[in-house]
């Protein structure tokens, strides 16, 4: 319960994507990615996936809401409520819903994003009818009291300050966000606003359950050693019962798409070493009008930092020798617009950030300029093509991909699509990607500066006992 | 054209066949120069995943701390034919991932690849020069301090991280487990290129490596990589046995002012190792006690009773010497008072009465139930493999390790834990704001 998937744009977690052929002539082939696809009555949605491998599973119960359902003033309110989704029903009381799983060989645990908040179990594949009973029973049953809140909002308020306060970067990738994200609530983050922790009351997270957790708005994905028509039968006894209830969705709208160019300069007292962000605000899978854009922009990330011999590695950390690291990614997954961020580290914390802004920028320059040569652009598909196989590795993974597609409003099928997607990328959809979208109307600069430079570890302190 | 034909390769396989391995069934060999060599087949994936791991971790160190781990990074850092970016797209050409990871016992190289022919064979032949000629570039070498200077700086932005240095020195002062991987400030400073040659030319050598592959070959094909590997490598011997940990005379508490508006907590102290009879009853005893996310004791006291933490665990890590018992929270600091309290209460009265019968049960259906978990990747059997090469495991490790937890008495892990946790030995480490972490006492 207890990670937040605050999808962070500094990891560029997520550079596999989603997008369905632009034009459906010359559409790629599909290859297969099997899953079975159901409705139940009240409106769940169930996917299964079959991997024979070992004899577990993984199931998960994803809700469409997230922090960017939220508003200013109960933001955090999705993760907060996630947290209190292990307090039980009367069925279960509190304690009860993690030890029945853990007694069971079980681990669970869920996770709020921007646009989700799943519950997850991994298990057993014979135990899977425990884990519905449980999800079943607090899709409709949740107990929300004033005494467990008390001391959940501690927890969250913990959580918080371990994550976010007390790491300096973490608290400047909050302050980007709510710059880079000018008119979109992906400007606030996740974990909710400390005043809003504070402010939020049982009734406010009555109204949230109630609005949110129904089966109609409900995906159940489950991918292990188990047979679909099993899992739907029990599907139908567990989750068929939850009564069938109409949800809202949100207005969904895409505000300022090219606001102009931004800067954030933030000084840390805790920050030992700079650190340069650049953000284009840009079009996701799921808001993209011509979705080969989306995968020219997932090459155009390979390109810059797809591996050690990527542009970014070779140039700013080996050739110039500014950085110690630098990184490129888009994260495509995402209900609304996203954005496709460099970042750095100098490589000592003498190096001004100006230069190394104006490196990542030249970077980007460079490929509205000339088009990349064959060789690059080749390596870089042919990483991208072979992660896509090494994540069929984790099941977990696997149920992840489908349940975060479909709860940012993209059809997982795009994951048959993706590897022909990508082969058909050409340098020439490179080029004109980067001169459409990262342009500077579209872009946030964020420079995270320690207040005193440090010099020496004497001067710095803490932890070092070696000199 | 080449690159065209490897994208190819790399269609029409994603749905997976039927296959179902119970428990992986290690095959074990040892190559003509002495390299141990573990392997599982397992064809499902077309992917190979394969580590070579040697006995270099940071305990290897010496007098310069990050040296073992500036080795390790330097290994791929130049040939006499490639460069580092060179070194690098070649293998990224081919869709192989290249990492190196460092521990206090073990520098590992681990190589992901398609497991395709026009894949394998060129990352391969190119892991296998890369092995045989590595040349240590000077230039690299500067470029790899001063990340690891940042690296180091970095780290003292993160109060855990601060702990876990301060904690490391108090638990094993002279002893060489007191080097954390990434070293010093001072250390790194301090390498030169001779130190990396010596280092690679005393440790990366064949009788002091083990291979692990995991993936879509046959048993031919993997002698063949494995004897290619090891020959890539100087014979060499095997490292000397690092002397023993000493045991804590007293209990200590270490102070570290941080502006943080957590208090990070650690507790802990030197404890057995993995061969020692103890070993299953006092894992058992600490999966009940902190060792099991949400239901653990810890979590549930700190957590769920009292809202004081969010994150309060405990681990019971294993090496090749003795291994280590440590206990991690971080609470509000105006809190720390009554969490110390209640965390030396559950020590205490853990020593005394070890785990409830029901827990106990509850803990070692958890354990035996959810082992199968453990086990479901390629990636996660590739872990226990070199858990079991490099610490000379049986090969039946793996299927023995649910019966034995599972004969686990309630006094034997009461006594295992009264035996090796001993609370009036331990070093309680605190950091946060000078004023908070002031005030409490050592007991």
């Amino acid at each position: 319960m207890t990670r937040t998937a605050a999808i962070m744009l500094l990891a560029s977690l997520l550079l596999w994507g989603a997008a369905r052929a632009s034009n459906g002539d010359s559409a790629p082939h599909a290859e297969q990615w099997p899953a079975s696809e159901y409705r139940l009555d009240n409106g769940m949605r169930i996917i299964v996936r079959e991997d024979h491998r070992a004899p577990v599973a993984v199931s998960q119960v994803w809700y469409h809401v997230g922090s960017s359902y939220e508003q200013l003033g109960r933001t955090g309110i999705s993760h907060l409520l996630e947290h209190m989704m292990f307090k039980g029903t009367a069925k279960h009381p509190p304690g009860e819903l993690l030890r029945i799983i853990a007694r069971n060989g079980g681990r669970q645990n869920a996770m709020t994003g921007r646009d989700f908040t799943v519950y997850f179990q991994q298990m057993a594949a014979d135990r899977l009818e425990i884990a519905f009973r449980l999800e079943a029973d607090r899709m409709q049953n949740l107990i929300l009291d004033a005494q467990e809140l008390a001391k959940e909002r501690q927890v969250v308020m913990e959580e918080r300050r371990m994550r976010v306060t007390d790491q300096p970067r973490r608290r400047f990738g909050e302050h980007f966000n709510t710059i880079a994200y000018p008119a979109s609530p992906y400007a606030w983050p996740g974990l909710g606003w400390q005043a809003d922790l504070e402010a939020i009351t049982l009734t406010d997270l009555r109204g949230w359950y109630t609005q949110w957790y129904a089966p109609g708005n409900a995906l159940l994905v489950v991918v292990g050693d188990v047979h679909p028509e099993r899992v739907v039968r029990l599907a139908k006894a567990t989750f068929g019962k939850v009564p069938a209830r109409a949800t809202t969705h949100p207005h969904r709208a895409n505000y300022l798409q090219a606001p102009g160019e931004r800067r954030l300069v933030m000084h840390s007292k805790d920050a030992k070493v700079p650190y340069v962000l650049l953000g284009y605000q840009l079009p996701s899978a799921a808001t993209a009008q011509q979705r080969d854009e989306v995968y020219a922009l997932m090459v155009l990330a390979s390109i810059l930092d797809g591996g050690k011999g990527a542009r970014l590695s070779q140039e700013l950390v080996r050739d110039q020798r500014i950085a110690a690291s630098a990184g490129a990614g888009y994260s495509a997954v995402a209900r609304l617009d996203s954005l496709f961020v460099l970042d750095a580290v100098p490589s000592n914390a003498e190096v001004a950030t100006d230069p190394l802004v104006k490196a990542l920028r030249e970077q980007v320059q460079r490929l509205q300029i000339e088009l990349v040569d064959t060789e690059t652009l080749e390596r870089a598909k042919n990483l991208l093509l072979a992660d896509h196989l090494y994540q069929l590795d984790s099941m977990f993974y696997q149920a992840m991909q489908i349940g975060m597609l479909e709860t940012a409003g993209v059809d997982w099928h795009m994951l048959e699509l993706y590897p022909a997607e990508i082969r058909a990328v050409s340098a020439a959809n490179v080029q004109a990607v980067a001169r459409k979208y990262l342009v500077p109307s579209r872009l946030t600069v964020g420079i995270l500066l320690p207040q005193t430079p440090p010099n020496d570890e004497t001067q710095t302190g803490h932890g070092e006992g070696q000199s | 054209m080449k690159g065209r034909l490897i994208i190819l390769t790399l269609c029409g396989l994603l749905a997976l066949p039927a296959a179902r391995a119970a428990m992986p069934e290690i095959q074990h060999w040892t190559t003509a120069n002495g390299t141990r060599v573990y392997f599982v087949a397992t064809s499902v994936l077309p992917i190979v995943d394969l580590s070579l791991v040697f006995d270099a971790g940071a305990a290897r160190d010496g007098n310069k701390p990050g040296l073992a781990t500036l080795t390790s990074r330097l290994l791929t850092d130049g040939t006499t034919e490639f460069d580092a970016g060179a070194i690098a797209r070649r293998f990224e050409r081919y869709g192989a991932r290249v990492a190196t990871n460092n521990s206090r016992d073990t520098a590992r190289l681990t190589v992901r690849s398609l497991s395709a022919s026009e894949n394998l064979r060129p990352t391969l032949e190119h892991l296998i020069k890369v092995l045989n000629h590595p040349t240590f570039p000077a230039a690299a070498l500067e470029r790899r301090r001063a990340q690891a200077l940042i690296g180091l700086r970095q780290a003292q932005q993160s109060p855990s991280r601060v702990a876990e240095r301060a904690f490391a020195e108090a638990l094993f002062g002279d002893h060489p487990y007191a080097n954390l991987p990434h070293g010093s400030i001072s250390g790194v400073q301090a390498i030169t290129r001779d130190d990396v040659l010596a280092f690679h030319d005393r440790y990366y050598v064949a009788a002091n490596a083990i291979i692990a592959i995991v993936g879509d070959l046959q048993r031919p094909q993997a002698e063949s990589i494995a004897t290619r590997l090891a020959q890539a490598l100087k014979r060499g011997s095997a490292a000397p046995a690092l002397p023993p940990v000493p045991d804590l005379k007293k209990a200590k508490i270490v102070r570290r002012p941080f502006d943080s508006s957590q208090t990070h907590i650690l507790i802990g102290e030197p404890t057995i190792s993995r061969n020692n009879p103890d070993y299953i009853p006092l894992y058992v005893a600490n999966h009940v006690l902190g060792g099991s996310g949400m239901v653990s004791v810890l979590a549930d006291e700190m957590r769920a009773q009292r809202g004081l933490s969010y994150s309060t665990s405990s681990t019971l890590i294993t090496a090749a010497q003795r291994g280590w018992f440590e206990l991690a929270s971080s609470v509000r600091n105006d809190r720390l008072g009554e969490s110390l309290r209640v965390l030396r209460n559950i020590l205490q009265h853990y020593a005394a009465a070890g785990p409830g019968r029901q827990r106990l049960a509850a803990a070692k259906r958890n354990i035996t139930g959810s082992f199968p978990l453990r086990l479901d990747s390629n990636q996660d059997i590739l872990a226990h493999m070199v858990m079991i090469g490099f610490y000379r495991l049986p090969l039946d490790y793996l299927q023995a390790f649910p019966k034995r937890v599972e004969a686990v008495s309630q006094p034997q892990t009461q006594q295992a834990f009264q035996a090796h946790v001993d609370s009036s030995h331990t070093v309680t480490v605190l950091v946060g704001p000078k004023a908070v972490i002031g005030d409490v006492s050592a007991d």
